[in-house]
């Protein structure tokens, strides 16, 4: 297990896996108390015709789909501040034809024989140094925006006719948490994968959302909570050599699994 | 000088016309209660006040100028406050989310406005609450906790949307009890179809349903409105529609 330590893939693993976790937790609460865990499902998966895309054109795969993500993050922006009421079905709409797009561009590369698998559950293990710049980059700018608007994304989060008759402008923080939500998804599919992501962003949260009072508690728990999943999950995927991210996410299910157990019987013998 | 003027203002949803010609003068230190049917048009009146709709037609003043100019000198308490129960946010950082300072520090909060936000939980009774999450209060004391985010801006007028709806007779008492306090330095109105307790409060009653009905009850033989023993619902709204028809 500690000779794995020495390995450049396992050490690059390694701080993948607590950047973008920090990223998820922080954003994972804005997205959970927003109510915004199906847009972010559709950022997602829309997603992956930007991976298509940066295939088939030979660009980065993390450009391809950070710009798509962020388009659709416009897009779903747009239609749930204007026509909220079709808003389902757009978001639908979106989630199928950029798999779809994704899925035709690959097929249309030649020679290119893509592990799909990867994208689709995550490769956290094949992180190189360009991505962690890249995941470091995007912590920063988290970080930095939450420090100087929290009270204003607070605002908008908690209610937002209200925020916009103090004059603040919901519209932009609406959509500036749903940009920020494209940029971590799109780290977050290295990490455990598209069809993975929403249960990072969403399980971490749940537990966190139940201890806290305030939301940069939430976050912050969220943070750590996501961090010692993603460790505890990569172990368990070294030591029996199963998927890394679909160990993540079950040891995520099981802590939230043991949480709601111990929850009830501490109320129980309170009564 | 009316601190609201509404002039011939009606207001349409796509083809169906909500209000219709409405005329109001509120001036200072009166208790308004605006009653009416559900999907009379109070809510929508409301927010035409307050700027959150546009004005299609007519005018509407607030201390003589358009509306989004004077937000800052109107203070809100929306209607249902039991959505978002969950949410993770202690009672003296909403009422935080009231205040209006021309200094507001780089992050976080400035001690000036900390006070501001404890002494409009003072107001309203609540300072003890300050730290509790917002889900563990009770209706009415959520909608105390509202009253003091408006209350943190300093407002002239306090608008209240069914501030009561879904709160037990004793929180409701306090409120109207806590409204009437503020009503010392305060104009307040208040959006309601309980009308019964509304009456029991307010000096000036505007029914809507479409068009608006103006009562001044201090004008009026109020007295025989409140005492002569009992009228239900039905009677009060029916005196309330049949008056200027």
């Amino acid at each position: 297990m500690i000779e794995a330590l020495s390995y450049e893939f396992v050490q690059n693993a390694l701080i993948a896996g607590i950047l973008v976790s920090i990223a998820s937790g922080i954003i994972g609460s804005l997205i959970v108390v927003n109510r915004m865990v199906f847009l972010a499902g559709g950022i997602a998966h829309t997603s992956y015709g930007g991976i298509g895309m940066a295939i088939y054109f030979g660009l980065p795969i993390f450009l391809g789909a950070s710009v798509f993500a962020v388009l659709s993050a416009f897009i779903i922006a747009f239609i749930t501040l204007n026509h909220r009421h079709r808003m389902d079905t757009f978001i639908g709409l979106m989630w199928a034809v950029g798999m779809a797009l994704g899925v035709v561009l690959v097929d249309l590369t030649s020679g290119y024989n893509v592990d799909l698998m990867s994208y689709l559950f995550g490769s956290i293990l094949a992180v190189s140094h360009e991505d962690l710049y890249y995941m470091g980059g995007l912590l920063a700018l988290i970080l930095f925006i939450m420090t100087f608007w929290y009270r204003d994304i607070l605002a908008v989060s908690y209610d937002s006719e209200y925020a916009s008759l103090r004059g603040i402008n919901v519209r932009f923080f609406y959509t500036l948490i749903l940009v920020l939500s494209a940029l971590t998804v799109v780290v977050a599919i290295k990490v455990v994968g598209l069809i993975l992501v929403i249960a990072l962003l969403t399980i971490p949260v749940y537990i966190a959302e139940k201890l806290s009072n305030t939301l940069y508690m939430m976050m912050i728990l969220s943070g750590i909570f996501s961090s010692v999943f993603t460790l505890i999950g990569l172990i368990v995927s070294y030591m029996y050599d199963i998927s890394s991210g679909a160990s993540i996410i079950l040891i995520s299910a099981l802590s939230l699994f043991c949480f709601l157990l111990s929850k009830s019987v501490f109320i129980r013998s309170r009564v | 000088m009316p601190i609201i003027e509404i002039k011939n203002l009606s207001f349409a949803y796509e083809r169906q016309t909500i209000l219709e010609n409405i005329n109001l003068t509120v001036n200072e230190r009166d208790f308004l209660a605006i009653v009416g049917p559900n999907g009379g048009g109070k809510s929508t009146l409301l927010k035409l006040i307050l700027g959150i709709n546009p004005i299609q037609s007519g005018i509407i003043k607030t201390f003589g100028e358009k509306p989004k100019k004077n937000l800052s000198k109107i203070g809100y308490v929306p209607q249902n406050t039991n959505v978002n129960i969950d949410f993770p946010i202690k009672v003296i950082e909403v009422v935080l989310m009231g205040h209006i300072g021309t200094k507001r520090p780089l992050f976080g909060y400035a001690k000036e406005e900390i006070m501001c936000a404890m002494g409009a939980l003072g107001q309203v009774g609540m300072e003890e609450f300050a730290q509790k999450k917002i889900g563990e209060l009770s209706g009415g004391q959520r909608q105390r906790v509202m009253i003091a985010r408006a209350l943190c801006a300093h407002p002239k007028i306090l608008i209240l949307d069914e501030p009561t709806a879904s709160i037990d007779i004793d929180g409701q008492k306090r409120i109207y009890e806590l409204l009437k306090a503020l009503n010392k330095s305060i104009t307040i109105i208040v959006v309601s179809h309980d009308i019964s307790v509304v009456l029991a409060y307010a000096n000036k009653v505007a029914h809507v349903n479409k068009r608006l009905i103006y009562h001044d009850l201090s004008k009026q033989d109020k007295i025989r409105l409140d005492k002569s023993d009992h009228f239900c619902e039905i009677e009060l709204f029916d005196m309330l529609k049949g008056e200027d028809r």
